[in-house]
């Protein structure tokens, strides 16, 4: 009797219990979070995953301004192009940044990082990753075998220039983990995802590794012009190709001009035209104004739609001051007292007259404001309106005198590639030897940019030598974030042919070592992955 | 099912093990109780004999004896033992313990009396004569049971505080105990809307808190238990018609203010650091206004509390019920704070069948209100400028309301300053946050003990807790604020939301206990199963606040789930009445983790040692109590902060904030996110050994337990190699952390005479959490996971989380000090000798803010009709970095944005002028010892029996909470969470409370 009645009880438990077993296999209940198959369901997909990839550097995460991508950092600060543009700008003549209570300024002001983790550093590399290991999974996932299983053939063509340009950005990015760290992990849609750890295969095979899929994939991309605007098209791909040959020789020790030469042509003969002003090309409506013709490659962004704390909003708000009545004058309310011009950076310009606030120079890029500000920083921290020239280049304002969609964030594009750097590149490469241009071509393009700046031939130039080129580079791409690499290039980042203020933390500048021509692979991955070694010095 | 199978053949093998002797005397008779009813189930057993059997429906019983000279002891759970010469065994009256209450202890699934408990519990009663005003639960415990920290919230009404038993097991996860509220174990976010889970229930109607500490009492909850578990019982219906209530009323008064400069002080100083003949000096003296305002007076206002409390209960038509209701409501000491409270509860507890059926049904309702008030006005107020007005007048003298609702702010409505502060009295008028929150928490449990085979009981409890929480925040129309604001400038915008939670629990145990006398034996086995759900949906949506057509900036509802399933069990063995076994196991399935990690088993072993009943202590006048525990056991935790599919790949869509641009359309984004398929809980490995004593009739009783503590599979937010996944950093299981302490609680009646008894209780722990692993592999320059945020700059941590360290050691610069020992401003040592001040010279300090060392104290002084009794508290080796002095250590603070920001006495300390370097701020001058002795409360009490001659009995208590803090910590309060910024100071209370009770 006991017996059976334990049974019963055992027996009507036990029902219960197997029949709840399968609620362990719950899945999201929210209708914007899917599993992968979901996923893909939709064929509108396809375009939303490759504008992931693109996004990552213009938009910290995937809400706003406030959300990331990359834990760890803030968002803002640790957002793409602003930390890409800490690393390039304010190491270097260009600019010193004013904030004293935060770790990372002084040691990129000064070139003093270490491997203790800095958040420009930190943020560079781990979203140069991420944009890697989105198209890794891109590829995976928008493969031949997984449309044909979804059933979604119709859009294979489509899919198809979908996939090149998402090897494009991945070549993007492993080209800038090349230029900032020398010789990050190598990872592609070949290795599986999670738990597997990546290698690094030396900054020469990366090079040629970057090479070797920007010549596959190019000749099957969009015609230069042809693609919707914020995508990649050959230009791209023949602009970044020409900016790697033309550092070849930093990066592998062989000289690369004649190539530079050759991509630089083909940019130029895209159809690309300069803007007529200089200053419209750092506005708002620069994506519709005709500043857009001599943009190759921009990283857009939007005030109501593309909003961050880093990216444009960064270089619109952190030369102005909260103490200015003029801030508006940017176009949004965002003034953060950060950054300022060196003395360096300021002298590459003549001025006709120096009484008002604004500098007056017949070089029409010159836009600096000097209101109580002496050009002299002594000491950068905390004396934003004192020391330095502020920046006035970048602004929320449209050419025609109105202002972009949001009072915090720009609808200004950053113009990663644009016409007048192809055409410093190509003067460049033909100075120092390469072939498939004369001379007078280079001259020739030298001066479309100084005619523009100055609005007539009086500042033209009749001969080009390596330092009026890159003189010409920081006066015509100031704070556009090429300063660093052309720096190394000339041999005047390291060592003490060149000095500038606050160069290894000296207001006069001193010598620093060759080892900080490159940047530190960020501890954090080095303790994650015991297949990466350290670069030399760190 | 198999794991069923195998605690049901536990039972099985239990119930076999019936052995009889057989004896000469025949002896028969009836078991009754004081009022003539039979007693069923007492065990009657033949002194010295293993000899003995148990009394039937009838509470009739047989029992051969050896003679009739033999002795029956007959004993049964809540009454007191009887020995009875075999010759007079008629009829036996067995009376209820008295003491019964005190000596049974609830455990999970199940109660024990406190003698048979091998593990480490302690159960206490809320204490009703010594407590001022108390809104929520765990009020009642702060200081009162050794190895459990409490930390109070801060000085905002309704507040939570932060519960500590054993010094936490997690770094990620978190480290919060369960709570089982009468056998429904709450998730920890079951109450949206409440900052404190716990206030949904009313202290007056707790019975018992019941703290679980080590592995034995705690592992039967499985993959919950890792944080120790704290058992609430609510009181229930009594035999007597009996009504409570209870009032109080209290004043709250903030006492402490920061020591801002005063206007005068504050244009001397600024002069000082910034002189008129620089530019800068200029300008900053251009913004100096005409004004003394004393900002910190502006924002405080008196608190006022009430509560009321009335409980009725009884039996009714043989059901003994209790209802009861509450009202609680709170003036904040920040203006514009309120919360108020109703609570209302219903306890039924009828039988059935001859008690065979025992039904205990619980309801508790609550209506919480939440006026919060921005508690960043307690800085705000500490700097704004003095020189400043309140409000913005007009010519004529009045209030201009037009300009940024009257409340003076720097800029103007066109071009308000964004970078300077806000007005305090702005952050408390200009911004609103309401919450209403409503919970019901109830279940009903059935206790069925089988007819035939009364040993045998079948309890299935079904519980729900349902809550909902809704509420609106914002800023007001023309604020400061809404004129920041960069999409509705000067419109401004709220959020509305509505959160809900809904989580259900089944319970079904089976449970047999049994005398062996022939074994001189007792077994109690429980096996059962447990299914768990639990919902949450949270809807939030953000609009301008346009009085027609607002824009709706986001919307978002995210429903989510997750399941626990459970199969559980408990051996207790008792042999002789003094040597305890217990056995307990539980197998846990999460739906958090991928089926291949989704199970795990924790099990437990441990044994007592009632020393006190061998012989050679049995006769001791000094001894009364003397047991030994020893007790190891696995526990997990399956809280992991994380959302609830952390193991499977999946893929979200941006909000249109975050789009990306191809030709002119905008498209959302897709991103896979970051997982990690091999996740599964942390587990806890628990050692345990307490000795309990008593003295001269346990009128000095003590503990003192020892424990070692190991967590594996420390979750932790680990770096993933860069590209291998869609996160830079992933919560995975790598860590190990090591937690071990010595606790020891004292109780004493030093005095006990008829009219004076003063009695003391005294609590010590002792704690240290170490890290041992933190990474998967092991590099001796990765020094750990930064935390702890501070409050100036971007991203700056002041904490690190490092092996071989307590967790959140702080991690600084050390200051460099001139031969008067006064800090050198922007001076810090290079400790790597490279010539360069860089990160690489931050240092572990050694110091983290865990004390090492707490303390309760307790007294009770009662004198005839008055008592008077005191708790304090201390805490010894704590450290808190004070980031308020730290980002306000120079006189150098006028950035020249145009506005002024005034200082704090900490200026005239560090004797700062200049602009302070990142290593400055994070300076180890800035790490100060909180070691702190506080009096939580002091209270006179009167009692009255007859109340205007009537059968009314009562008391009259005044009290003070807060009275006083003795400590070396140069801030507002030594107790916190580490890092000192901006609290909202504990205001001091004054109460006067009334209990009537008839």
């Amino acid at each position: 009797m006991k017996k059976i009645t334990i049974i019963l009880s055992v027996l009507s438990l036990s029902v219960l219990a197997t029949s709840c077993l399968k609620d362990l296999d719950t899945r999201p209940l929210d209708e914007k979070t899917f599993t992968v198959d979901k996923a893909y369901a939709d064929q509108a997909a396809y375009k939303q995953g490759l504008a992931k990839i693109y996004s990552v550097m213009a938009v910290s995460g995937q809400d706003g301004a406030g959300s990331t991508d990359i834990t760890g950092l803030d968002p803002g600060n640790s957002q793409f192009l602003r930390s890409l543009w800490n690393l390039q700008v304010v190491t270097t003549d260009e600019c010193k940044n004013g904030w004293g209570n935060d770790s990372w300024v002084p040691e990129l002001n000064n070139n003093t990082w270490s491997n203790i983790k800095n958040e420009s550093i930190d943020g560079v590399y781990y979203r140069s990753m991420f944009i890697v290991a989105l198209a890794n999974e891109y590829l995976k996932q928008t493969s031949d075998e997984k449309l044909n299983e979804r059933g979604h053939t119709a859009i294979k063509a489509e899919v198809a220039k979908f996939r090149l340009e998402a090897r494009f950005m991945r070549a993007l990015a492993y080209s800038i983990l090349l230029d900032i760290y020398g010789n990050p992990p190598f990872i592609t849609e070949e290795h599986p995802i999670g738990g597997y750890m990546p290698s690094q295969i030396g900054r020469k095979a990366m090079f040629e590794y970057i090479e070797s899929e920007l010549k596959e994939i190019e000749p099957q991309m969009a015609a230069p012009k042809t693609n919707e605007y914020a995508r990649a098209d050959q230009g791209a791909a023949w602009t970044l190709l020409a900016r790697l040959y033309l550092n070849a020789e930093v990066y592998t020790g062989t000289a690369r001009y004649t190539d530079v030469i050759t991509y630089a042509k083909k940019v130029i003969g895209g159809g690309y035209t300069l803007a007529p002003n200089y200053t419209n090309l750092f506005m708002a409506d620069n994506n519709t104004s005709a500043a857009k013709n001599e943009i190759i490659f921009p990283i857009a962004f939007d005030g109501n739609k593309i909003q961050t704390w880093g990216g444009m909003t960064y270089l619109v708000a952190s030369s102005r001051s909260g103490s200015e009545k003029d801030i508006v004058d940017n176009g949004t309310q965002q003034a953060w007292d950060g950054n300022r011009a060196t003395e360096k950076l300021v002298d590459k310009f003549t001025y006709s007259d120096l009484s008002g606030d604004y500098p007056v120079s017949a070089d029409k890029r010159a836009i600096f404001f000097k209101k109580g500000r002496s050009k002299e920083i002594t000491n950068p921290l905390n004396t934003f309106t004192t020391q330095g020239w502020s920046v006035f280049k970048f602004t929320n304002k449209t050419s025609t005198g109105g202002k972009g969609a949001h009072n915090d964030f720009p609808d200004t594009d950053f113009p990663y590639f644009r016409l007048a750097d192809v055409y410093l590149m190509l003067a460049e490469a033909v100075v120092r030897g390469g072939t498939g241009a004369t001379t007078a071509d280079a001259v020739g393009y030298f001066n479309q940019l100084r005619a523009r700046a100055y609005g007539n031939a009086s500042g033209n130039v009749a001969t080009l030598t390596l330092p009026t080129i890159i003189d010409e580079r920081a006066r015509e791409l100031y704070w556009e974030g090429t300063r660093r690499t052309d720096l190394i290039r000339f041999g005047q980042y390291t060592g003490s042919t060149y000095l500038w203020p606050m160069k290894g933390g000296q207001p006069s500048g001193v010598a620093i070592d060759a080892k900080y021509n490159v940047f530190p692979i960020p501890v954090a991955d080095l303790m994650s992955n015991p297949n990466l070694v350290q670069n030399t010095g760190y | 099912m198999k794991r069923l199978f195998l605690l049901i053949s536990v039972l099985f093998i239990a119930t076999g093990m019936d052995i009889y002797a057989q004896q000469k005397f025949p002896v028969s008779g009836t078991v009754v109780d004081a009022k003539n009813a039979p007693l069923i189930g007492v065990a009657v057993i033949e002194k010295g004999t293993s000899n003995g059997t148990e009394t039937n429906l009838d509470g009739k019983f047989t029992l051969n004896v050896a003679s009739q000279n033999s002795v029956l002891v007959f004993s049964y759970m809540g009454f007191v033992t009887r020995e009875v010469p075999a010759s007079q065994a008629g009829t036996v009256v067995l009376n209820e313990d008295t003491q019964f209450l005190s000596e049974i202890v609830v455990i999970g699934y199940g109660q024990v009396r406190k003698e048979d408990a091998t593990g480490s519990i302690v159960a206490i009663k809320p204490e009703v004569l010594n407590r001022g005003a108390v809104t929520a639960p765990q009020e009642l415990l702060v200081g009162k049971v050794a190895g459990v920290q409490i930390t109070p919230g801060d000085g905002s009404p309704g507040s939570g505080s932060q519960i500590r038993i054993r010094g936490g097991a997690s770094l990620r996860a978190s480290n919060d105990p369960l709570i089982v509220i009468d056998g429904v174990p709450t998730s920890n976010d079951a109450a949206p809307g409440m900052r404190n889970g716990l206030a949904s229930i009313n202290p007056a109607d707790i019975e018992t808190f019941t703290v679980l500490k080590d592995a034995s009492a705690t592992a039967i909850y499985g993959a919950r238990a890792s944080n120790g578990v704290i058992i609430i019982t609510t009181k229930k219906g009594t035999k007597k018609f009996a009504v409570d209530y209870n009032s109080t009323y209290s004043v709250n008064q903030n006492t402490k203010t920061i020591g801002s400069l005063s206007a005068d002080e504050f244009v001397t100083k600024l002069t000082e650091a910034n002189p008129l003949s620089t530019s800068t000096g200029l300008a900053a003296h251009y913004l100096i206004g005409g004004y003394k305002t004393d900002w910190q007076k502006e924002i405080y206002q008196l608190g006022l509390t009430t509560d009321q409390n009335l409980s009725v209960s009884g039996t009714l038509a043989n059901i003994p019920y209790r209802v009861s209701l509450g009202y609680n409501s709170q003036r904040g000491t920040l203006k514009t704070s309120g919360y108020e409270r109703v609570t209302a509860g219903l306890n039924l507890t009828p039988s059935f069948f001859d008690d065979h059926l025992k039904v205990v049904a619980n309801v508790k309702a609550v209506v919480n209100n939440n006026d919060y008030a921005d508690g960043g006005a307690v800085g705000a107020a500490a700097f704004y400028d003095p020189t400043q007005p309140v409000y913005n007048y007009k010519s004529d003298g009045s209030i201009n309301y037009d300009m940024f609702n009257g409340f003076r702010n720097w800029g103007t409505t066109s071009l308000p300053n964004t970078l300077s502060g806000t007005n305090p009295l702005s952050l408390l008028y200009d911004k609103y946050d309401n919450a209403r929150s409503d919970r019901a928490l109830g279940n009903i449990e059935l206790d069925y003990k089988m007819h035939f085979l009364p040993e045998l009981r079948a309890h299935l409890n079904l519980g729900f807790d349902i809550a909902q929480g809704k509420g609106t925040s914002g800023v007001k129309q023309n604020s400061f604020q809404a004129w920041k604001d960069g999409d509705f400038k000067g419109i401004g915008r709220k959020t509305e939301w509505n959160n809900k939670r809904q989580n259900t629990v089944l319970d079904f145990y089976l449970n047999y206990t049994r005398e062996l006398p022939s074994i001189s034996s007792k077994i109690d086995v429980m096996g059962g199963y447990s299914w768990q759900h639990f919902y949450s949906e949270d809807y939030s949506k953000e609009l301008s606040n346009h009085a027609t057509n607002p824009v709706i900036k986001k919307e978002t509802t995210f429903p989510t789930e997750n399941y626990l399933i459970s199969f559980y069990g408990r051996l207790n063995y008792t042999l002789l009445d003094r040597y305890i076994l217990t056995f307990t196991v539980r197998d846990d399935a999460s739906s958090r983790f991928s089926p291949a990690t989704r199970w795990g088993l924790f099990p437990s072993a441990a044994f007592a040692w009632q020393i006190n009943k061998e012989s050679f202590l049995s006769d001791s006048k000094v001894i009364s109590d003397m047991k030994l525990r020893l007790s190891y056991g696995v526990t997990g935790q399956q809280d992991l902060g994380l959302n609830d599919y952390p193991y499977i790949a999946l893929y979200n869509q941006s909000t249109i904030y975050s789009n990306y641009l191809f030709g002119s359309t905008f498209y959302p984004l897709l991103k896979p996110t970051g997982y990690d398929e091999n996740i599964k809980w942390e587990e806890t490995a628990s050692y345990n050994v307490g000795l309990d004593f008593g003295f001269l009739k346990n009128r000095i009783t003590a503990s003192v337990d020892g424990y070692f503590k190991k967590t594996s599979d420390l979750l932790n937010e680990i770096d993933v190699a860069a590209g291998t996944n869609f996160a830079n950093r992933i919560v995975t299981n790598v860590g190990n952390l090591e937690n071990k302490g010595i606790e020891v609680n004292i109780n004493a009646i030093p005095i006990d005479r008829e009219d004076f008894v003063w009695e003391i209780g005294l609590n010590g722990t002792w704690n240290e959490t170490i890290i041992t692993k933190l990474t998967a592999n092991n590099n001796p320059s990765y020094v750990g996971i930064p935390t702890g945020g501070v409050s100036s700059g971007t991203g700056g941590t002041i904490q690190m989380h490092s092996v071989g360290h307590a967790p959140n050691t702080f991690y600084a610069y050390k200051q460099v000090y001139d031969q008067d020992g006064q800090p050198i401003q922007n001076l810090v040592v290079d400790m790597n000798k490279d010539g360069q001040i860089t990160e690489a010279d931050r240092y572990l300090t050694g110091y983290s803010p865990a004390p090492k060392y707490y303390f309760g104290f307790s007294n009770m002084f009662t004198y005839k009709k008055f008592d008077l009794g005191f708790n304090m508290r201390a805490n010894l080796g704590n450290y808190m970095f004070n980031d308020f002095a730290a980002g306000n250590s120079t006189s150098y603070n006028f950035s020249n944005q145009g506005f002024l920001t005034n200082m704090v006495d900490v200026v005239n300390r560090t004797g700062f002028t200049r602009g302070n370097s990142p290593q400055q701020i994070k300076s180890d001058y800035f790490i100060e010892n909180a070691s702190f002795l506080r009096m939580d409360n002091i209270t006179l009490g009167y009692n009255f029996n007859k109340l205007f001659k009537s059968n009314i009995k009562g008391r009259l208590a005044f009290s003070v909470q807060n009275v006083f803090v003795i400590t070396k910590y140069t801030g507002l309060d030594p107790e916190g969470w580490g890092i000192d910024n901006n609290i909202w100071p504990r205001p001091r209370v004054y109460t006067l409370g009334l209990n009537l009770t008839f």
